[in-house]
């Protein structure tokens, strides 16, 4: 089911990841953050932008650990633990955030 | 945590068998796999046109191939010992999910096309044509079996409804009929070596983080090797281990083992994933291309052992059918078992007392040890009989001042599953997830009420994941579920590790 973004009809699997990656701009976040009723601030954002970063050079999502060491180097070491991340995305980092961030989901036992 | 749509079970001091009631879970069913997903493992892309004919034909292909299938399907005399054994039944209260239930969703088809007395008289033994509602009963029900083969503990038969839940995927899909979690997954491990899909340079990024973290703790240079040629090890473990948590902390702990045992090990780019979801679709030609990968990769190494990581179903098809899917392995060294649980490999070194362990170290937490099916009841560890059950446990008391048994006719052989094995640790089966882990779920809140257990440890990828995001709905933290090499972890102190204590001894002789 496609979702809305500032006029453009964007394509998105079952679990309402993008169909393709290329597709994203930041009102894809928007969007989809406005459908979970949480609405994103600057913290949010460093979250996102740093799982594209990644995404960008490795083509996959960072491991909860390499995330959380980022953040907690880059942001502060409060800030550096799974604890903050589900704060800010409920259903979890690797599932919401990527999803927001238009990375495709992780797939495996996780 | 996302909102259930669906009622949580309540847990209960003794288990309740529950009334049946039918139908309550047909709605639910897994994504289906795209053609693309499909035509990498060899099967069509959609539902075939002349679909009865194929899987009827398939269905005759398993029966020739497997003997086993034939026997559980003419078996069973309906004498009912399964029907409250299954935690999905328990859990959903859906008769389908009994054992028996599901069984008979192949066995009416079997009967109709396959024995005589259902060509002729069908609804006199309980032979049915294969339509397309019972298609839609097959995709849906044996997606609600995680293959843990509790019920087959508890038949007078054996009947063995996993192998039934298998065969039943492998007929859909050569039909055209497949699981997106399970398909998507097994094209990743061709395509790039593991489940998650996570490229060489990606486990190079992750793994120099963990020795960085591990030297920031410990002041101790333990190495975490990628793709390094004439070592003694090759390590397979499952890719959650690079990505998830509590996963990551038991991989540390194996860096940790392998370090004080000085041996040279390394993990392979290539064959950077010991689960093998051909196994729970029930392919044995996808499941042996998996398998094959580790074969190629030991060889390239030139490794002398193989160890498996914490997986439970990784360790069946390691310990059961390693030899005959990608063996002769006469080119590994054999002093040691071909393969070895990382557990049997830990449980040696402390039996030689080569680990100085300070149990003190977990003492923040009461644990309890949840059996995995797979290793439970499908293979064993170490030289005797119940060695899967014991060895964790041994690791665990040398490793934790708190251990207690959750009740035992939940754990060893009928120990209950997580409710997410079998291929179904998928955001689209969360419902029966839910439900399936209630009897898991009611003997851990037992044992949390009546010893004042705080944790659980497994040694399997999906049930650490499956806790993480069940336990939540029934109002526990998702952390209460741990690796067993975490606990090994947090205990063994390294060889010139500098302990708070050596801190102190120095503080006091400085002064």
């Amino acid at each position: 089911m496609p979702i809305e973004v500032n006029g453009k009809s964007l394509e998105t699997d079952e679990e309402g990841y993008l169909a393709n990656i290329n597709d994203w701009e930041p009102g894809v976040a928007e969007v989809m953050s406005k459908e979970d009723d949480l609405e994103l601030t600057d913290e949010h954002w460093d979250i996102i932008n740093y799982l594209r970063e990644y995404y960008e050079e490795y083509q996959i999502a960072p491991a909860v650990r390499v995330l959380t060491k980022a953040v907690g180097k880059k942001f502060g070491k409060d800030k550096g633990n799974s604890k903050y991340l589900y704060g800010l995305f409920p259903y979890g980092p690797a599932k919401q955030a990527c999803r927001y961030a238009g990375l495709p989901k992780p797939t495996g036992c996780v | 945590m996302a909102k259930a749509d669906f009622e949580v079970p309540v847990l209960k001091q003794y288990p309740e068998i529950p009334e049946i009631e039918p139908g309550v879970m047909a709605h639910s069913s897994p994504f289906k796999a795209k053609a693309e997903f499909q035509a990498e493992l060899g099967f069509p892309g959609e539902l075939v046109d002349n679909w009865q004919e194929k899987a009827i034909a398939k269905m005759g292909d398993l029966l020739g191939r497997y003997r086993s299938l034939r026997v559980y399907l003419d078996a069973c005399v309906k004498c009912g010992s399964c029907t409250d054994k299954c935690h999905y039944y328990l859990g959903t209260h859906d008769p389908k999910n009994m054992p028996v239930g599901r069984q008979d969703l192949m066995r009416k088809v079997y009967r109709r096309y396959f024995t005589l007395a259902g060509r002729f008289f069908p609804k006199l033994v309980g032979a049915e044509d294969f339509t397309e509602e019972v298609l839609n009963d097959w995709y849906s029900y044996f997606h609600q079996c995680s293959q843990c083969r509790r019920c087959s503990v508890f038949c007078p038969y054996g009947i063995d409804t996993a192998e039934i839940s298998m065969a039943a995927r492998e007929v859909m899909d050569h039909i055209g009929i497949g699981q997106k979690y399970c398909n998507e997954i097994i094209g990743k491990v061709y395509k790039i070596g593991n489940n998650l899909g996570l490229p060489g340079p990606a486990l190079e990024d992750t793994l120099e983080g963990l020795a960085e973290d591990v030297y920031d703790e410990t002041g101790v240079e333990v190495r975490y090797p990628l793709d390094e040629e004439g070592v003694e090890i090759l390590l397979v473990t499952p890719s959650a281990d690079f990505f998830a948590e509590p996963h990551v902390d038991g991989l540390i702990g194996y860096g940790k083992v392998f370090h004080e045992a000085g041996v040279s090990w390394t993990l392979s780019s290539y064959a950077s994933e010991a689960a093998n979801f051909g196994m729970f679709i029930g392919s044995y030609e996808n499941m042996r291309r998996v398998a094959l990968r580790i074969r190629e990769a030991a060889i390239k190494l030139g490794v002398k052992r193989i160890v498996f990581g914490e997986c439970g179903h990784a360790w069946r098809v390691a310990y059961s059918f390693l030899n005959t899917l990608a063996g002769p392995w006469d080119f590994l060294d054999p002093r040691y078992p071909i393969p070895q649980h990382i557990c049997e490999f830990t449980w040696d070194l402390i039996q030689q007392g080569k680990l100085r362990l300070d149990k003190s170290q977990n003492d923040d937490m009461v644990l309890t040890y949840h059996d995995s099916c797979n290793v439970a009841r499908a293979s064993r560890m170490g030289d005797r009989p119940g060695g899967q059950f014991e060895i964790p446990r041994a690791i665990i008391r040398a490793t934790c001042n708190h251990f207690y048994d959750m009740d035992e006719d939940t754990i060893r052989d009928r120990t209950f599953c997580c409710g997410g094995g079998g291929g179904l640790l998928t955001d689209d089966l969360m419902e029966v997830r839910v439900k399936g882990a209630q009897p898991r779920v009611e003997a851990l809140n037992n044992v949390m009420h009546e010893k004042g257990v705080t944790h659980m440890a497994a040694i399997c990828a999906i049930c650490k994941s499956q806790f993480t995001k069940v336990l939540p709905y029934y109002g526990m933290d998702m952390d209460q579920i741990v690796s067993v090499h975490q606990l090994v972890s947090n205990a063994l102190i390294l060889t010139g590790q500098v302990t708070d204590e050596d801190e102190e001894e120095a503080a006091d002789e400085a002064a």
